[in-house]
């Protein structure tokens, strides 16, 4: 399944969102998640499927003003 | 009187941006030196490899100053809604500072979308200190959707102008006595900093001007001592201005030698 990641396209084996954020390298990671400009909060990742072309947004702390 | 800030009281009246600095070092070096009373944080793109927010927020942690998170660079409702709940689950404060763009050149607060911004994020728990204009009409709705704090700009983001509507500024100070009030962008030296605490705001956001001063952790002394002294000021009831000259010299008992 093909999904979009920070606008990079992933071929991913993942079902759901919490399988997508360790196949990726971010298990452990200070991160917030969003699917199609929706929020998606940590309790929920793992109930959330992906669907082909899914767009994934995964932030984390930055500096900022 | 000192005004809190959603129930807290801020142990200083500067806010400190932690954006652009030319080292993680040299921020550090500039909020040691500032001392502010919190510092505003944001959220981007995070890539497995790097980890960079992991590195920040370990910075951050470290500096011990209440963080306050914002939603730059958003220009809609829906974007600037979600990046909120996003920074609440990352930072773990429903704190947040609401910017919703309207215009690239200026970088001027949609109010519009700022209104309905803060209205859905307060329904949701968020605490909201909204990015404003002067304008009270838009003032008064940011309030009655729950707002109790206003962030109108004094010019626009990073231009350094300073207070460019003192007279608008001037007008929201008196028109919102009880609300707590901060200048929020375009303040380039700390003298525009002593101002604003001058005419009664109780706090200012300062990122640009320290961070992209020839010393960063000089310029945020600097800014440290303005707003001491701004607030101080406002304090003692500063004089009223004149139009026309008063000697300060008594003129009684002067001799007469012409």
């Amino acid at each position: 399944m093909q999904i979009v990641v920070n606008d990079e396209v992933h071929e991913v084996s993942a079902k759901t969102l919490a399988a997508l954020i360790d196949e990726l390298g971010y298990s452990g990671a200070r991160i917030a998640t969003a699917m199609d400009g929706s929020f998606v909060p940590v309790p929920s990742r793992g109930n959330t499927l992906l669907r082909d072309g899914a767009r994934i947004e995964i932030v984390a702390p930055m500096q900022g003003g | 009187m000192t005004k809190s800030f959603y129930g807290t009281v801020l142990s200083s009246p500067l806010m400190l941006g932690t954006a652009q600095y030319p080292s993680p070092d040299i921020l550090r070096d500039a909020v040691k030196a500032a001392q502010p009373g919190v510092v505003t944080v944001s959220l981007r793109r995070e890539s497995a490899g790097e980890r960079a927010g992991q590195a920040f927020w370990d910075l951050i942690q470290k500096l011990d100053v209440p963080v306050l998170p914002n939603t730059a660079g958003c220009h809609t409702v829906k974007e600037a809604v979600t990046t909120a709940h996003m920074a609440r689950e990352v930072f773990g404060t429903d704190w947040i500072k609401l910017e919703v763009i309207g215009e690239l050149d200026t970088l001027q607060p949609d109010v519009f979308g700022l209104v309905e911004a803060a209205r859905v994020l307060t329904e949701d728990g968020f605490k909201v200190f909204p990015y404003t204009t002067e304008d009270l009409v838009v003032a008064e709705r940011l309030l009655a959707v729950g707002c109790e704090v206003l962030m109108p700009w004094g010019a626009p983001i990073g231009s350094g102008k300073g207070l460019n509507n003192v007279f608008g500024l001037r007008a929201m100070r008196a028109h919102f006595p009880e609300v707590p009030l901060v200048v929020d962008a375009g303040i380039g030296v700390p003298s525009h900093a002593a101002q604003a605490l001058e005419l009664g705001y109780d706090a200012v956001l300062i990122n640009t001007a320290v961070a992209k001063a020839g010393d960063p952790a000089v310029m945020a002394e600097a800014f440290r001592c303005a707003v001491q002294a701004g607030a101080l000021a406002r304090k003692a009831d500063p004089m009223e201005e004149r139009d026309m000259a008063v000697p300060s010299t008594p003129v009684v008992g002067k001799a007469m030698l012409a």
